[in-house]
């Protein structure tokens, strides 16, 4: 599925609603997860998926494919919502995650969910794994494309940085990184926790191009992922500043929420929030 | 006297011949292809390799990624860099995603000498056995290292291959088939057996000479598949010799003669002694020095299946004493 701009900046506000309030479900149902970082990317996951990558749900094997990985595996709820919406996984499945011999794991494992090119959840090294998606692709004379999606304390892990030099090196440019700088990890702000800053001018010193852009406004996460194809020579990352848990007040911005899931109080307010009527 | 082989130079050899045949083969090195040998490949295919630098971590995360986009990468360095530096990047991107991820390690063991204990892998086989999906396999010669490479090239899954710093004397002629989860009886004997693997072999073969000068014929098996195991052969070997000596380049602890003890305590008691390192760190020296050191010579073999001998009279003694 891949709309066109127009139609996309007129559905993907709409289709994200959808997606958190799959994903507050899906958690609120499973009692455990991560829902700050699973909020905060949903509008870049969304319009990825919707509009950006070349793809077919129904053949989740297709060579000609474009590739995503999402380093910040803690985000499987968001993956399994939207995977389920484009119609990989069926929607009954979502109220089984995390429960025994399901198909949804706690983190995206490929082995039991289609659509899933490699299993995540240990943070850093999502993006080698790109890096070695894009290289093979290069190879093989695809013009196919790889997305990767970091955490803002994921570029806390060493190996994040090895791949950063080896994208470069090799002169990626089919990959395109998304950072999604929430602002919050686990223990608390990123800041606070191990500062990351000044983040573009690491990303620039080793050799990357940079775009920053706001993560929840639609034309410029569109913008940026056109403005990453035009990128010749280098591998392009979009630092995107999100809100943990955006779309529900009780989440935003909020440490507790990172690992956390809603309760029936919690959900019902958001879902009031998010507009959803029924539970 | 015995011809002798680089085991490592034998995988840059078949690695290069492999690549003509297998266009889908890709390797990574962390800056030590000219140890390693995939340098013989990188200068004949230089599209098709990649040098990470000191990374061991991101090599493997890039051979995963590779993998995913359908290529047979190899990724070779050191094989404590490879299992230790980048143990978990293999534990999630290569064995739990279960992606076709070939990892041939050289400098396995002490033999390594002179760079030190920094340098001597000891835990690798450990490392590497404990992870589910994942074949560990390592060779008693160049021949077989030829003949593993030719077999994992076909196998769709993830492997660890383990090669050596030093040259091995050449045990298999051509003739000679390689089979994952197949143990090899490299010398036939009823009195006790020898498991070993990877060089150990070579020195199982001169301690079976030293026994038997004293009349004793013990079994030999190469075990260079050490997981999957040969359950068959060393319950077989543990029926018909009656004990088992297992002799490796590496910590007594979780390599080849854990493996061995884990079946035989399940399957068929019998004295087993472990030849190895004995859970301490490596240190500076030839590699003969080290042998003789750490004892994996001929004759710490020997004195071993000597005990076990001994052993195996107690216990057959007291099961005759139960039995009354």
């Amino acid at each position: 599925m891949q709309w066109s701009r127009e139609e996309a900046l007129k559905r993907l506000p709409e289709e994200a609603r959808q997606i958190r309030i799959e994903i507050l479900k899906m958690l609120h149902q499973s009692g455990s997860g991560h829902t700050g970082g699973s909020l905060s990317a949903t509008d870049l996951v969304t319009a990825l998926f919707f509009t950006e990558l070349r793809h077919k749900p129904e053949d989740s094997n297709w060579e000609g494919r474009d590739r995503f990985v999402l380093s910040k595996g803690h985000a499987a709820p968001l993956y399994y919502a939207v995977l389920s919406r484009l119609g990989y996984i069926k929607a009954e499945e979502l109220c089984r995650l995390r429960k025994m011999c399901c198909m949804l794991q706690g983190h995206p494992d490929s082995k039991s969910t289609p659509g899933v090119e490699i299993s995540t959840g240990s943070l850093g090294q999502g993006l080698s794994i790109a890096n070695g998606i894009a290289l093979g692709l290069r190879l093989n004379k695809s013009d196919a494309r790889t997305y990767v999606l970091l955490g803002d304390g994921e570029v806390q892990e060493g190996m994040v940085w090895e791949a950063a030099m080896t994208s470069a090196h090799y002169k990626i440019d089919n990959l395109c990184a998304i950072l999604d700088r929430n602002g919050l990890q686990i223990d608390g702000a990123v800041e606070e926790i191990m500062s990351i800053e000044p983040l573009a001018d690491k990303w620039k010193a080793f050799g990357w191009h940079v775009i920053n852009i706001d993560g929840h406004r639609f034309e410029e996460i569109l913008d940026a992922f056109e403005a990453a194809k035009e990128v010749n020579g280098k591998p392009t990352i979009i630092i995107a500043k999100t809100v943990k848990g955006k779309g529900v007040s009780i989440f935003e911005n909020k440490v507790k929420y990172h690992g956390a899931a809603p309760n029936d109080e919690e959900l019902e307010q958001a879902l009031k929030e998010l507009g959803h009527k029924k539970l | 006297m015995t011809e002798k082989k680089s085991i490592r130079g034998q995988y840059g050899e078949t690695l290069a011949l492999l690549g003509e045949k297998y266009k889908d083969i890709v390797v990574l090195d962390a800056d030590l292809s000219g140890s390693t040998k995939t340098k013989v490949f990188a200068k004949k295919f230089p599209d098709r390799f990649f040098n990470i630098g000191v990374s061991e971590q991101d090599m493997i995360g890039t051979a995963a990624g590779f993998a995913v986009a359908g290529k047979i990468p190899f990724a070779s360095t050191f094989a404590i860099f490879a299992t230790g530096r980048a143990w978990e990047p293999i534990r999630q991107s290569v064995a739990y995603s279960k992606v076709n991820v070939k990892i041939v390690a050289s400098h396995g063991g002490i033999t390594v000498g002179e760079d030190g204990g920094s340098h001597q892998s000891i835990e690798d086989i450990a490392l590497m056995r404990v992870l589910p999906n994942m074949t560990v396999i390592v060779p008693a010669d160049a021949t077989e290292m030829r003949k593993v490479l030719e077999t994992v090239v076909d196998y769709n899954g993830p492997v660890y291959v383990r090669s050596s710093r030093i040259d091995f004397p050449v045990l298999y002629d051509n003739t000679y088939t390689f089979t994952i989860g197949k143990g090899d009886v490299i010398r036939e004997g009823t009195d006790a057996t020898i498991v070993a693997c990877g060089f150990m072999v070579s020195q199982a073969l001169a301690a079976g000479d030293l026994l038997g000068k004293r009349g004793i014929r013990p079994r030999i098996i190469n075990m260079s598949s050490i997981k999957p195991i040969d359950t068959a052969i060393l319950v077989k070997a543990a029926q018909e010799t009656g004990g088992i000596v297992t002799a490796e380049e590496h910590s007594i602890i979780g390599g080849l003669g854990s493996a061995v003890a884990e079946v035989v305590s399940e399957e068929c008691h019998v004295p087993v002694k472990r030849i190895g390192v004995q859970d301490c760190f490596g240190i500076s020296g030839k590699p003969n020095e080290l042998l003789e050191y750490f004892g994996l010579t001929p004759e710490d073999i020997e004195r071993a299946v000597l005990e076990v001998l001994e052993k195996r009279k107690y216990s057959i003694q007291e099961k005759d004493f139960g039995r009354r």
